[in-house]
């Protein structure tokens, strides 16, 4: 089966193209790519005023399988993800149980070969039951399938055991991806801490709490050279810290979700729990802090921490709601509307925050890239197209999506994963 | 009973202090005023709210603020249920939003929320029709509280604007504080707030507030002093070293009162932990109001049921 993507605005940042191209897709690979390609049995796609992008890669999603199937499932979420334009997710180990050994690997990848409509990456636990205290079977872990180690959500608070799996991933070459959190610091914490947590009364997660624990990691990733990407940053003083540890050539990357380049704590007044993540949404301050770092290159990829959480589960008090948004519906939308359309970062620039660079980093082979040979994974954008966000047409089987009804330009045409259409809108 | 002071309330809800304009917050004072009166009539009772139904929905236990509301709905010959649960319904396994639809199948006007979460009548007015009063929302507001307290400090001083008002104790955890806090300001007092910082935040400051941690210098020339009740558990939390130094440090006596004007009053929205934020002897002296402050709350508490339900049907301004 082939297909033809014709006269699409092809940008390939890795390749630093920009131009009018037609692509050709056999065999689930990229065949061809050429100015003007004809061949009579190949599907068409018509890609004319429409942006061809390397296939958008999430590093961090919470797909809830196996364990709490009710909130969401691997398929659930690889078709929001398809219809949020990824081709690629990443899976957060935190599940019930946590993939802390190669069965839950191996189950994820075989189920995902079977249900998924975009390629699943599994990331593994960097401890035995996500508890902190003893390391995983990360070799084999590895073996089986899985792109990276993280404790997300559980963050890893003994210095120790985070040495000692940043020493070990050295033999891997694995990406360790902290979820940075004092838990002391933020225990109790609902909301970020400052004048409207105050004014809320409600309790806060000071910045510190994040801070601290990326100092430590920075200084970790320093002393054992190794690699250490820091999950969901959110404030300023994290932001500081990685640019000054970039400087030092230090081996350390972030990720920055939707969510904290967008929304501020500001939108807590009306208690709304759609609004409760973790790390909290944060003060101007530190959003714009966050923009800096997106434009200057302290950030280097956007993630949307795609969190589901059943509307039972949301709707109750504000502080016993869980923490979490879903993002995968909504992720490139927000970032064409808020940041492209607005000129604060190039449309390149995103495609390479989005794709090239989750590629990089989970030294994922053939993707993030448009050339021959590469995967046939592809995110077909157009850029004019006004979209209101309706979470009640959402793929995934949860709503708790603070963004309903925001008018937003920009939005995902085709999602396009090994050749095959998985999204048309 | 005056009607036109009706006019100057147009909420539906009484979440917390605020949201309200000073010349709401005057309003209900004013109609609190010829509430009293009914209360010391020898038959406590008119006709105005009967045929409404009130519940009181206490989620936090509460003797005080669950008897005003009560005696407050009785006098206006409203009919109220008591609801009181000891632990959030999600302990039990129904939702908040379960319970409170529950009742309202049963055809309620208003409910009155106390709950140890912050914002949970705000949540309730997201989706229910009945009027929500709050009665206390975790460590936000306490709105009928503050308006009581406003009634009292202008019973004794004739007025509000200009006094210097000191707040003291655990500002950070207080929902009376707060509320306070918006309500003098927007009547044009100062506010001092007096504790240890670990317990009073410099966020307040940007909330209008003067924020002093020696309990002397904020005492100096202090027309109305606030008392606070100190929580024990948060000694655990490492918020103060010990009750032993919070006393030393926090508890009004009779020399530190001194430092306050002569006439000041002493307030406390109890229950009062006697001889740890305040001297025994000076809770029971003639400067203390603490007893002034519960009778007054029934009054404050029938303006606001009056003003929320009676009359004419009003449009939704929350």
């Amino acid at each position: 089966m082939k297909l033809l993507i014709k006269n699409g605005r092809v940008i390939d940042p890795a390749s630093k193209t920009d131009e009018t191209l037609d692509i050709l897709i056999e065999n689930g690979q990229i065949a061809a790519i050429d100015s003007r390609i004809d061949i009579k049995d190949a599907e068409i796609v018509d890609a004319s005023r429409l942006v061809v992008a390397p296939g958008f890669i999430d590093m961090h999603v919470h797909l809830r399988e196996p364990g709490q199937e009710y909130k969401e499932d691997i398929a659930s979420g690889s078709l929001a993800a398809a219809r949020g334009g990824f081709t690629s997710i990443c899976c957060m180990p935190n599940t019930r149980p946590p993939n802390d050994n190669s069965g839950i690997t191996e189950y994820l990848l075989t189920e995902a070969k079977k249900r998924a409509v975009v390629n699943i990456f599994p990331i593994a636990a960097i401890t035995r039951g996500l508890a902190g205290e003893e390391l995983t079977d990360m070799a084999d872990l590895s073996q089986a399938g899985a792109v990276a180690f993280s404790d997300d959500g559980q963050p890893l608070s003994n210095s120790l055991v985070m040495r000692r799996a940043l020493e070990y991933s050295l033999l891997l070459d694995k990406l360790i991806i902290d979820h940075c959190e004092d838990k002391n610091l933020s225990a109790g914490g609902a909301m970020h801490e400052g004048e409207i947590s105050i004014r809320l009364g409600l309790p806060g997660i000071p910045a510190a709490a994040e801070e601290i624990m990326i100092a430590r990691d920075l200084i970790l990733a320093e002393s054992t050279r190794s690699r250490i990407h820091i999950a969901h940053i959110s404030t300023k003083g994290g932001i500081e810290l990685v640019r000054l540890a970039k400087k030092k050539g230090i081996n350390i990357t972030a990720e920055v979700t939707p969510h904290h380049l967008i929304l501020s704590d500001e939108y807590l007044v009306n208690y709304d729990p759609n609004f409760k993540v973790n790390p909290p949404l944060r003060s101007q301050e530190h959003r714009q802090a966050l923009i800096e770092g997106l434009k200057d290159g302290t950030i280097d990829t956007i993630a949307t921490d795609h969190a589901p959480h059943a509307p039972e589960e949301k709707e109750v008090e504000f502080d016993q709601a869980p923490f979490g948004l879903i993002g995968l519906e909504t992720a490139v939308s927000l970032m064409l509307d808020r940041f492209v359309h607005k000129n604060i970062i190039s449309l390149e620039k995103l495609i390479h925050l989005m794709s090239f660079q989750p590629a990089q980093l989970l030294k994922l082979k053939n993707k993030g890239r448009i050339a021959i040979g590469a995967d046939a994974d592809l995110t077909i954008l157009n850029l004019r197209k006004e979209v209101v966000v309706d979470v009640n047409k959402f793929a995934s089987k949860s709503r708790n999506c603070p963004f309903h009804g925001w008018k937003l330009r920009g939005s995902v045409a085709m999602t396009i994963v090994g050749g095959k259409i998985v999204y048309r809108a | 009973m005056n009607p036109e002071t009706s006019l100057e309330f147009r909420h539906y809800h009484l979440l917390g202090i605020e949201d309200l304009e000073a010349s709401e917050i005057m309003t209900i004072l004013d109609t609190a005023e010829s509430m009293a009166e009914i209360s010391r009539r020898d038959i406590k009772k008119v006709p105005t709210l009967r045929g409404k139904t009130v519940v009181n929905l206490f989620f936090e236990p509460s003797t005080r603020t669950r008897s005003s509301f009560e005696l407050a709905a009785k006098r206006l010959s409203a009919d109220i249920v008591n609801f009181s649960l000891p632990t959030s319904s999600v302990v039990k396994g129904e939702t908040l939003k379960d319970t409170v639809r529950n009742l309202e199948a049963m055809a309620i006007d208003a409910l009155v929320v106390r709950h140890a979460s912050s914002g949970v009548p705000h949540f309730i007015a997201s989706f229910c029709q009945s009027h929500v009063i709050n009665a206390g929302d975790g460590t936000h507001e306490h709105p009928t509280q503050a308006l009581l307290d406003a009634y009292t400090i202008r019973q004794y001083k004739k007025r509000i604007k200009g006094l210097k008002v000191v707040i003291v104790g655990d500002i950070l955890h207080s929902r009376v504080a707060r509320s306070n806090l918006f309500l003098l300001r927007k009547l044009g007092a100062e506010v001092v707030l007096c504790g240890p910082p670990t317990l009073l935040p410099p966020e307040f400051s940007k909330m209008g507030a003067k924020i002093e941690y020696n309990l002397e210098k904020a005492l100096i020339g202090a027309d109305v002093i606030m008392m606070l009740r100190i929580q024990r558990e948060r000694q655990k939390a490492n918020f103060f070293p010990s009750i032993r130094e919070y006393r030393h440090l926090y508890c009004l006596t009779p020399e530190r009162l001194k430092l306050a004007k002569k006439e000041a009053i002493i307030m406390h929205p109890g229950p009062i932990n006697r001889g740890i934020e305040i001297d025994s002897s000076l809770a029971d002296s003639v400067q203390s109001v603490i007893l002034k402050q519960v009778e007054n709350g029934v009054a404050i508490r029938m303006a606001v049921l009056y003003l929320l339900l009676g009359g004419k049907e009003r449009e939704t301004a929350d």
